[in-house]
């Protein structure tokens, strides 16, 4: 992550580590150190842990997180320095000198294991009643130090209420170690700043402004904080229970849509290494489970192409053309709903700038309950709709008062890829061993362009794929390689990118409503930017804020969490950096792969336009269903 | 500043001293002159911890930066120290004047006072203190008419956190954050205050400088021990007649300070303040030094009529709450420290859990990331130790067998 | 709270931001200058603080939390601590606490109906040579008998 040491991370919580140099085959751009009397060279300011992991030493650390700047608090990476009086947390140390290290001397071993049995006593709760059992790493410590007795006592009874307000994050103060992960996480990774620890001495603990309930301060529900806590504090609101009641229920249809993080990053969960894709194991998984239709979530994302797309189109011709000034641009897009809430509570003077569009998950809700009823003759009363999700904002999102056009609540529930590899496992089924199958009608199978939504520049990607094309009339493929649109892809923080609209053809029939030609877009060089994770968004409103470049885009894609959807806060644990990169190979992987990958060439999208939406992208009935508006949440907590 | 008549005796930081003295010195000192003076001296910090105060100051001068701080640390909150609050009250030119030093060492412009929140009403008169300096050209550009020598002081606050005299979480403290100790290294002579090589020092540590400056260095050491140079503020306190803050040589004993404070029946003395540790009768003829026992000033002395494990309670019960809270072993550990003397008092406890408890004392020494976690332990270690028949056995007024 | 309220408390505030700037570091006078006027800094006035540094609301209030003179709920108008480290403990200040716990009728911890008086432990404030010691707001008060206690008490409430 680019933004490890930023200005407003807590100074105590900051790498005050040696800047490394450039180049360390310079001279002076090393350094001899022994590591249990072995000798190795290391670049300057290199940190013990570093070097130990990059000899193959392990050291156990429990506040440390690669994607997260260095605290230094929980001390179980303590080493031996010789000469030094006290142990050194190999975590924060930068190695300057030839040191000589001990990495398991005993006093480095009482240490650690004194270390872990005080948090062990006051760490509330067993093993076997919690989300984190066998992925935990309080509890993989205990088993490495071989914890048999708690050695300093074990907290008897609950000390902090559990905090169950918020749709999406559990608080469980009870579990927690203060490693403080979570507020480097909200403060400094995300920037939004509800998680800081409270009070001094014993009484120590991580809260929010003024202890109030997660659902009545600014969280955004992005589940980012879930993603690095070490033990079950931190945990995503489980409807699972309420699921299996539904699918146990004879008079309940209930539907699943699955999104493209979760196929990619599932079989974590069942010991498949990170990027393996199981898209067609899941589908029958779920059907054996009892879901009565598996759908594509794509489908709804081709479908979110063609109404944010159109919008676009309009929005440009209203700016560029009629120079109206309610024509705003630059078009933010919609589909992440921790972006929005963040853009509702830090800039909602920027909410116009909002894409209208719906989420794939809440326009395929709002379908379900009305075309898919129709289709097969159900009383939408008795649909109940689920969405699997890497997301835990995604929950919020399905409650949120305005997803309930269907006259229903178009999206029952969300479903996080780990609360459904429970359930999975909860049915007996072993998801990799589960032969492929394809996704049901009447919304079949999507395109590659819905399926890269799932990685930071996907939704950018796709849009480009379908308006470029709708406009030039060229094939993107004649324009981009293999259709894959390299400027917009992979993990920088932000990324921008021009594409000169050098030709125009024809208007699809699909827009002939709303353009007479495309005359206008002639010679207009397309603006567009990326950006993934709300710090890195924040620096995108400043820059626009300022008049900077990225306030000349034309549009502009938002995800709230880092690496996009498959870094989503209701994915597997652990993540970082590799792994989301082996998730977007598996998505771009699998793009490649299908025989359509374009938006508008989804043979079920056009079905959709030709027999229930039949005024087109963008209109009345189109608005009714897909398309939502936002709320001005501002900050200020009364 | 009304000035409270001297009557204070001493060799060193009670000696004679004109105001300003110090600053004019530098007229005709360079910075090497000063360095060199320091490092003849053997000045070591006396805020406890005895980092030799010449080799901090020279860190910081060779130090790249644009800006460099100078920080007088006084958020004196050991129990049982009151030396730095008698300094700033009576000799607050001793101290200003050693800031000043210090700034044109380094090649600092601006210096910080840390006071503790406890000693509000000492602002305004030193702030009055700082606007005579002013008037008197000790203070703002070209100091003492040198071209070029610019030094300029602010007082700052805390707001009641012991925590805040560990030099870097009081940096912190300054940049606005919560008094958590920050990794180390790096160290503050390279990234201190606001990330620029910043000298954080003792207000005595201070205070000597402008002796030294004056009289040099080798006057300086002739006072003390070989390792130990020049003199200590003793803040004494408890039972003794003639409580307060005296100056002695270092390689003084405790028996002879029982002696100058008029102290009868001793049983105990506890030097160096709750992080400290606690002597008993047959330790009273160890000296007062880096070499044996080390303190930053302060002597609380207890008689025979008082119950000891009552006075570990206390030290402990200080430390579960001035615990900075954001590493383990101090934050869990003091709390069991604590525990287990509540078991000790319920005479509900097994030697072998004291013994567990010893072991987690010694990690906390070693594992904790600052000063007060790796130093809470000590009264627990020494008091278990030093009075372990009265703690266990009840023979001195104690327990008494419960 | 009403508008004019929260008016003249952000006023407040953008002075202080001009006296002590908008730097982070800012933080702590400018926390200690509303705790001295107002006795404790409100929900709004942390809230004015973090959005005029650029800093979060959650820190603010986390700064207020980490810190023993600093405090969200609002206190009795003169503040009482009586030191509880050894020294003074050893030179009889339960009686002193016991003293004045009967005279305002609360607690060690609480504020009294009035709002006049908030009774607090201090850890060492420094006057261990002439203890037990006590501190009524920013003053110091040594050799305290449960008898002087109670006099110091009625000078203040005046």
């Amino acid at each position: 992550m680019e933004n490890k040491n930023e200005k407003r991370a807590p100074v105590s919580q900051k790498a005050h580590t040696v800047e490394k140099p450039k180049n360390p085959e310079y001279i002076g751009g090393t350094v001899s150190i022994e590591i249990n009397e072995k000798k190795i060279s290391v670049p300057m300011g290199t940190t013990i842990l570093e070097a130990c992991r990059e000899h193959g030493i392990h050291i156990p650390t429990l506040c440390h997180h690669d994607d997260l700047c260095v605290a230094g608090v929980c001390r179980i990476c303590v080493v031996e320095v010789e000469g030094m009086r006290t142990l050194q947390a190999s975590c924060a140390y930068p190695i300057t000198s030839p040191i000589k290290i001990k990495t398991s001397s005993p006093m480095v071993r009482k240490a650690r294991r004194n270390i872990i049995d005080l948090l062990i006593s006051e760490h509330y709760g067993e093993c076997y009643a919690c989300v984190r059992n066998n992925n935990c790493e309080l509890q993989s410590l205990a088993k490495e130090y071989g914890v048999d007795t708690f050695n300093f006592g074990h907290v008897q009874s609950p000390r902090f209420e559990v905090d169950l307000s918020s749709p999406s994050v559990v608080r469980d103060m009870n579990k927690c170690v203060l490693c403080k992960r979570c507020v480097r996480t909200c403060i400094d990774l995300q920037e939004v700043g509800v998680l800081e620890a409270i009070g001094r001495g014993d009484h120590t603990h991580i809260s929010t402004f003024l202890e109030k309930p997660l659902a009545d301060v600014i969280c955004i529900n992005c589940g980012q904080c879930i993603n690095r806590c070490p033990t079950g504090a931190l945990r995503a609101n489980d409807p699972s229970d309420e699921i299996w009641n539904a699918i146990d229920d004879p008079n309940k249809h209930v539907v699943i849509q699955t999104a493209p993080s979760p196929r990619a990053a599932i079989g974590e969960e069942f010991g498949l290494p990170p990027g393996t894709s199981v898209t067609g194991e899941l589908n029958t998984a779920l059907r054996r489970i009892g879901f009565d239709k598996v759908f594509d979530t794509n489908f709804t994302a081709d479908l979110t192409i063609i109404e944010e797309g159109t919008e676009l189109l309009i929005r440009l011709y209203n700016a560029l053309v009629k120079n109206d000034p309610t024509a705003i641009v630059p078009q933010f897009t919609s589909c992440s709903p921790g972006w929005v809430k963040y853009l509702e509570h830090f800039y909602p003077d920027f909410i116009d700038h909002l894409s209208s569009a719906k989420s794939p998950q809440q326009m395929f809700g709002a379908l379900i309950k009305t075309f898919y009823a129709q289709e097969v003759k159900v009383n939408p009363e008795d649909i109940v709709t689920v969405a699997v999700m890497p997301c835990s904002a995604k929950k919020f999102e399905c409650n949120r008062p305005e997803m309930q056009d269907s006259g229903f609540k178009d999206v029952d529930y969300g479903l996080t890829t780990r609360e459904l590899a429970k359930m999975i496992k909860e049915a007996g089924i072993n998801l990799p061993e589960m032969p492929k199958s394809e996704f049901d009608d009447p919304f079949g199978n999507a395109s590659g362009a819905g399926l890269i939504f799932g990685a930071t520049g996907g939704v950018m990607e796709a849009a480009l794929r379908t308006v470029l094309e709708l406009v030039t009339g060229n094939k993107v493929e004649d324009i981009f390689e293999n259709m894959n649109i390299v400027p917009v892809r992979g993990f920088e923080g932000i990324r921008y990118a021009e594409i000169p609209v050098e030709n125009v053809g024809p208007v699809p029939d699909l827009l002939k409503a709303y353009f007479k030609d495309w005359n206008w877009l002639k010679g207009v060089t397309l603006k567009v930017a990326v950006a993934h994770g709300t710090a890195n968004a924040k620096k995108v409103l400043e820059d626009i804020k300022a008049g900077g470049k990225l306030s000349q885009c034309h549009f502009i894609e938002f995800m709230g969490c880092p690496g996009g959807c498959l870094g989503g806060g209701g994915q597997p644990i652990p993540t970082n950096e590799e792994i989301r990169k082996k998730r977007a190979e598996a998505i771009y992987a699998e793009d490649q792969g299908l025989p359509i990958r374009k938006s508008h060439e989804n043979p079920h999208i056009l079905y959709i336009y030709e027999n229930f939406l039949t005024e087109g992208p963008c209109s009345h009935k189109s608005h009714k269903l897909l398309h939502t508006q936002y709320v001005k949440r501002g900050k200020y907590i009364a | 500043m009304e000035k409270i008549k001297k009557r204070r005796e001493g060799k060193v930081i009670f000696s004679e001293y004109t105001r300003g003295a110090g600053i004019n010195k530098l007229k005709e000192f360079s910075r090497e002159d000063v360095l060199f003076e320091l490092k003849e001296s053997g000045l070591k910090g006396r805020g406890g911890a005895g980092f030799p105060t010449a080799t901090k100051w020279m860190l910081t001068a060779a130090a790249k930066s644009d800006k460099k701080f100078v920080i007088c640390n006084a958020d004196e909150g050991e129990p049982g120290t009151f030396k730095d609050r008698v300094l700033l009250t009576e000799y607050p030119e001793l101290v200003f004047d050693g800031m000043v030093i210090a700034g044109y060492t380094i090649g600092a412009k601006l210096g910080i006072v840390y006071l503790r929140g406890e000693y509000e009403y000492l602002m305004k008169p030193l702030q009055d203190y700082l606007q005579v300096m002013k008037e008197d050209n000790l203070l703002g550009n070209n100091i003492a008419g040198v071209t070029g020598f610019d030094f300029d002081i602010n007082i700052v606050m805390g707001s009641g956190a012991y925590v805040c005299g560990e030099e870097t979480a009081l940096i912190e403290s300054l940049e606005g954050h919560r008094g958590e100790a920050r990794n180390r290294p790096p160290f503050p002579v390279n990234t201190g205050y606001m990330g620029h090589p910043t000298t954080v020092n003792n207000v005595e540590t201070l205070a000597a400088v402008s002796h030294i400056v004056i009289k040099g260095g080798n006057w300086f050491k002739k006072v003390g021990t070989d390792k130990s140079t020049g003199s200590k503020l003793l803040s004494i306190s408890g039972d003794c007649n003639k409580p307060g803050v005296y100056e002695v040589p270092w390689g003084t004993t405790i028996q002879e300070v029982l002696k100058l404070v008029d102290a009868k029946d001793t049983k105990a003395v506890q030097v160096g303040g709750a992080s400290g540790i606690c002597l008993n009768k047959t330790q009273f003829d160890r000296t007062i030094s880096y070499e044996d026992v080390a303190t930053g000033g302060s002597i609380m002395i207890f008689n025979e009529n008082r119950d000891m494990l009552h006075i570990l309670k206390n030290f402990m019960e200080f430390f579960v709450e001035e615990s900075c809270g954001q590493c383990t072993p101090c934050r869990i550990g003091n709390v069991k420290m604590l525990e287990g003397i509540e078991m000790i008092e319920r005479n509900d406890y097994t030697f072998s859990y004291i013994n567990k408890l010893k072991g987690l004392a010694e990690t906390m020494k070693v594992a904790s990331k600052c000063g007060l976690g790796q130093s809470s332990p000590n009264p627990f270690l020494s008091i278990i130790e030093n009075f372990r028949e009265e703690i266990f056995n009840g023979s001195h007024g104690g327990r008494n067998g419960k | 709270m009403l508008v004019e309220e929260k008016n003249a408390v952000t006023e407040e505030i953008e002075n202080l931001v001009k006296t002590y700037g908008s730097e982070r570091s800012a933080l702590m006078p400018i926390l200690q200058e509303i705790q001295k006027k107002h006795r404790h800094i409100s929900d709004y006035a942390q809230q004015e603080v973090a959005r005029l540094l650029d800093i979060h609301p959650v820190e603010v209030f986390s700064f207020i939390s980490f810190y023993s003179f600093l405090n969200t709920e609002p206190k009795g108008k003169n503040i009482i601590r009586i030191c509880r480290t050894i020294v003074c403990d050893t030179k009889n200040k339960s009686a002193v606490v016991a003293a004045i716990e009967r005279e305002l009728g609360i607690k060690v911890g609480e504020t009294t109906k009035d709002k006049k008086f908030t009774l607090e432990y201090a850890n060492c404030i420094g006057m261990c040579d002439q203890g037990p010691a006590m501190a009524v707001n920013d003053r110091v008060y040594t050799k305290v008998t449960p008898e002087k206690a109670i006099a110091i008490l009625s000078e203040v409430r005046g």
